[in-house]
Parts: C-alpha cells; sequence; structure tokens
C-alpha cells in the first residue's frame, strides 16, 4: 500500500528554486533514506510532507489524504505524519512527560490515563522511563532526541519523519539515537530519513534516495546506491563522505 | 559643637513630625495612586494582548488596527492625551465623566500599547522550532499558541513588564492634570497652602519609592515562581 505519493513537488523560496519536479512514491513499512549535499533540498522536501513548507506546485498525497486540497483538515493529517527534528524542539517549559502527554490528551486521542500509560510505555521503549519527571533541559542532546521520537510516536503515526536527527548531537550519542530508530524500522514503522549517518541509511533504508540541486538524481537500495552509483554526482559525492 | 547636634536633631525630629501630620492626607492620594495602577494595567494587559495578537495576526485589518493604536498613542504626549479626553472629548460629545475613571481609561491605552509590543518580542523571541514541533504534532495554530509559545514568552518578558508596570505607577501622578486626587495633586495642594515644598515633596517622593519598590519586589517573586 502506498502511504505517500508526491508528484511534480515544486517549492520556491522567491526567487530561489529549491525543489524542481519531485516525485516519489513511499510503501507502507518502508524505510526511506534521504542523502546528498546541504542545499540539495532534503530537508525543504521533507518539510513539504507534513505541510511545514507550503510547496510552489504539484501534489502531495499522504495516507490518501491530498495535502494541497484546501478542504482538507492539515491538523488532522499531521496528527498521522510524526516529525523529529534536527534540534529536538522539546518544549522545555514542561516535563517530559508533559512534552509527550500534550498532543494526545489536547486531540483527545486519549484521556488522561491513557495518554500517561502510553507515554510510560513509550519512554520504557527510548530507555527513559526514570526521566519521565525530568525538564528536557536536564537531559543530554541524545536523551533529548529520544525523548523527542517517544512524542512523536505518542500520537500513534503511520508515518516518521526525521529531518537529521542526529546531526545535533555529539558523536558519542548519536548511536543510542538510531538505536531506537532501528527498532522503530523493525517494528514496521514507514520512515523518511533525512541523514547523514551513511552508516545507518546502509543498514536500515529499504530504498536510499540521491538529492541534489533540488532533483531526486538517483534512488536504489542500498546496494546499488553506495556499491555501484551509476550518476557523477551521486560519485562525487559519496567519495567525499564515505 | 554639640550645639551643632542638638540642631540637627531638632531639623530631623521636626521633619518626622510634619511627615506624620500629612500621612493622612498622602495615604488617600496613595488609594488613589494605587488604585488607578491596578486597574489600568489590569485592563492594559487585556488591551495589550488584543493589540498583539492582532499586530500578528495574519489578517491584514487587524495589523491596520493595532498599527494605529500603537503610533497614535506612543507619538503622542500621555499629558496630551489626558487632557484631550478628559476636557476635549467629553465636551465635544458633551457627556461628564469622573476624573478617576477618565485617568484609568487613558493610563490602559497608554500601557496597552507599551505591553502590546513587549508581548509581541516575547512571542518573537520563543525559537520558532517550538511553533513547529507544535504544529507537527497536530495541535492547531492557537493551541499551539496557548499552551506552548505564550507560557514561554511570559517568562521573557517579565523584566520588561516590570519595567512597564513601574512606568505606569509613576505615569499616574501626571493625571493629577484631570484633578484625581492621587499622591501627586494631595501633594501640590498641601504645598500651596503652607509653602513647604521641600519637605513635602521629599516625603512623597518617598512614598512612591516605597509603591516601586513593593512592585518590584512582587514581580522577583513571580519571576523565581516562574523558573520552575
Amino acid at each position: 500500500m502506498i502511504k505517500v505519493r508526491v508528484e511534480n513537488l515544486k517549492k520556491s523560496f522567491g526567487n530561489l528554486e529549491v525543489l524542481k519536479e519531485i516525485n516519489l512514491e513511499v510503501h507502507e513499512g518502508e524505510v526511506v533514506c534521504l542523502i546528498g549535499p546541504s542545499g540539495s533540498g532534503k530537508s525543504t522536501f521533507l518539510r513539504c510532507l507534513n505541510k511545514l513548507e507550503e510547496p510552489t506546485g504539484g501534489s502531495v498525497i499522504v495516507d490518501d489524504y491530498d495535502l494541497m486540497a484546501k478542504t482538507s483538515d492539515i491538523n488532522k493529517i499531521r496528527e498521522n505524519i510524526g516529525m523529529v527534528f534536527q534540534q529536538f524542539n522539546l518544549f522545555p517549559h514542561l516535563t517530559v512527560m508533559q512534552n509527550i502527554m500534550l498532543a494526545p490528551v489536547d486531540r483527545k486521542r486519549m484521556t488522561k490515563n491513557e495518554a500517561e500509560e502510553k507515554a510510560k510505555r513509550l519512554l520504557e521503549r527510548v530507555g527513559l522511563l526514570d526521566k519521565a519527571d525530568a525538564y528536557p533541559t536536564s537531559l543530554s542532546g541524545g536523551q533529548q532526541q529520544r525523548v523527542a521520537i517517544a512524542r512523536a510516536l505518542a500520537m500513534e503515526p503511520d508515518i516518521m519523519l526525521f529531518d537529521e536527527p542526529t546531526s545535533a548531537l555529539d558523536p558519542e550519542m548519536v548511536g543510542e539515537v538510531l538505536d531506537v530508530m532501528k527498532k522503530l524500522a523493525a517494528d514496521g514503522m514507514t520512515m523518511i530519513v533525512v541523514t547523514h549517518e551513511m552508516g545507518f541509511a546502509r543498514e536500515v533504508a529499504d530504498r536510499v534516495i540521491f538529492m541534489d540541486g533540488g532533483y531526486i538524481v538517483e534512488q536504489g537500495t542500498p546496494e546499488e546506491v553506495f556499491g555501484n552509483p551509476q550518476n557523477k554526482r551521486t560519485q562525487d559525492f559519496l567519495n567525499k563522505v564515505l | 559643637m554639640g550645639e551643632f547636634f542638638v540642631n540637627v536633631w531638632d531639623v530631623v525630629v521636626s521633619f518626622l513630625q510634619y511627615a506624620v501630620s500629612i500621612a493622612p492626607r498622602l495615604f488617600e492620594g496613595l488609594k488613589l495612586t494605587a488604585g488607578m495602577t491596578v486597574c489600568s494595567l489590569f485592563l492594559g494587559i487585556i488591551i495589550g494582548l488584543i493589540s498583539c495578537l492582532f499586530s500578528i495576526s495574519r489578517m491584514k485589518v487587524l495589523n491596520a488596527i493595532s498599527g494605529v493604536y500603537l503610533s497614535v498613542i506612543r507619538g503622542t504626549p500621555l499629558m496630551v492625551q489626558a487632557v484631550f479626553i478628559y476636557f476635549g472629548l467629553t465636551g465635544a460629545l458633551d457627556i461628564r465623566i469622573q476624573p478617576f475613571p477618565a485617568a484609568v481609561i487613558v493610563l490602559m491605552l497608554n500601557a496597552g500599547a507599551y505591553l502590546s509590543e513587549i508581548f509581541r518580542s516575547g512571542i518573537n523571541a520563543v525559537n520558532k522550532g517550538q511553533m513547529e514541533a507544535a504544529r507537527s504534532l497536530g495541535l492547531p495554530h492557537g493551541v499551539a499558541m496557548r499552551k506552548v509559545i505564550l507560557p514561554q514568552a511570559i517568562r521573557i518578558v517579565i523584566p520588561s513588564v516590570t519595567n512597564q508596570f513601574i512606568i505606569t505607577l509613576k505615569d499616574t501622578s501626571i493625571l493629577s492634570t484631570i484633578g484625581v486626587g492621587e499622591l501627586m495633586r494631595q501633594s501640590n495642594l498641601i504645598v500651596s497652602s503652607n509653602f513647604r515644598g521641600f519637605e513635602t515633596y521629599a516625603i512623597v517622593a518617598f512614598w512612591y519609592y516605597i509603591l516601586v519598590i513593593i512592585l518590584t519586589k512582587l514581580f522577583q517573586i513571580l519571576e523565581r515562581r516562574l523558573a520552575n
């Protein structure tokens, strides 16, 4: 089943054309990693998938909902699309528990008790149950990002978007976040991940997409893209980062 | 030498006696000053919040309303606003209004305009990622504002709001012009009857000072409370 269908997606900031003609289909349970040089449009593309950026043209269909249609309730659609940010973006005035429970309770997905149960299970899953009553600022970067993942999962989304989730972390904390993501992938979550972690992409991705200059330049299985890249730009990029 | 100290002592005693003797009248004024401050700040916060929300709204009409309000209030002196509303407007519209409510209206409009900009700066100071994270969870804009942005903005603006509260408290003295019997007016009346300007104004300054200190302390406590 197709979870995300993107056709002719375009995005410009003023005169700057960041995305040009992007087409992509992502199937249920698939893990797609987006790689490419900075400024290639990876993050912008990801942010178009939950309309944090308004596409300039084309169509984005997620879970059979057309994001571009005027009649679509974007808040309803976003409830099914979790997002994890490079800078974690936890709410500093709320405890870890309150961070996770805010959206499910406010959107009436769950009662307060259910949300609390759910939050505890999620914290256990990311290994941070003992931090339930802590404030985000008292946590390490890796811990904050794991809480952010738990917060996104609390809405029980069908799709998870990751925007360079390990780029702001100290090297020794990258592993703990990637481990959580690996578990999530193994559990069958549909994931689209913008990353610079080539090891993660190689190990976990079903499909690797190389973007450059606002286009999808090349895509395929990790073996194909990393082992035998066809495009000159992909080869250049991989030579630099591997 | 001993005589000198006796003289100084006499001066101090007579000063204190004078302070006590005018205290009841000044206290009447102080009650009005405090009442005016509390009423106009309470209403000013509400107006400031509304104006702030207008100014960050995506609707151009609301932006314009807030813009005109801010520029008129900030562009004209408080005293001119006070006499315009109390003497000018009431005359032109042929209505009667008591000095106290007129003073509260003027101060409220004034504080509201400055608070509006303080609130706006606080909201802008909250990291952009906070709104994005809230929206990505499916929270509507209004909910994200109320539950994520505003609680953080409030902490950021407390020092500036304290400042504005102090300014408004002291600005009440300007309203003596339209005949509110507050602290400043009481002291003017006293001086015009006994010509003891030096002592009287020194004592009044002291009373204002005490009021400001109390206000400042209250906000320090609030600030500490909000810092978890």
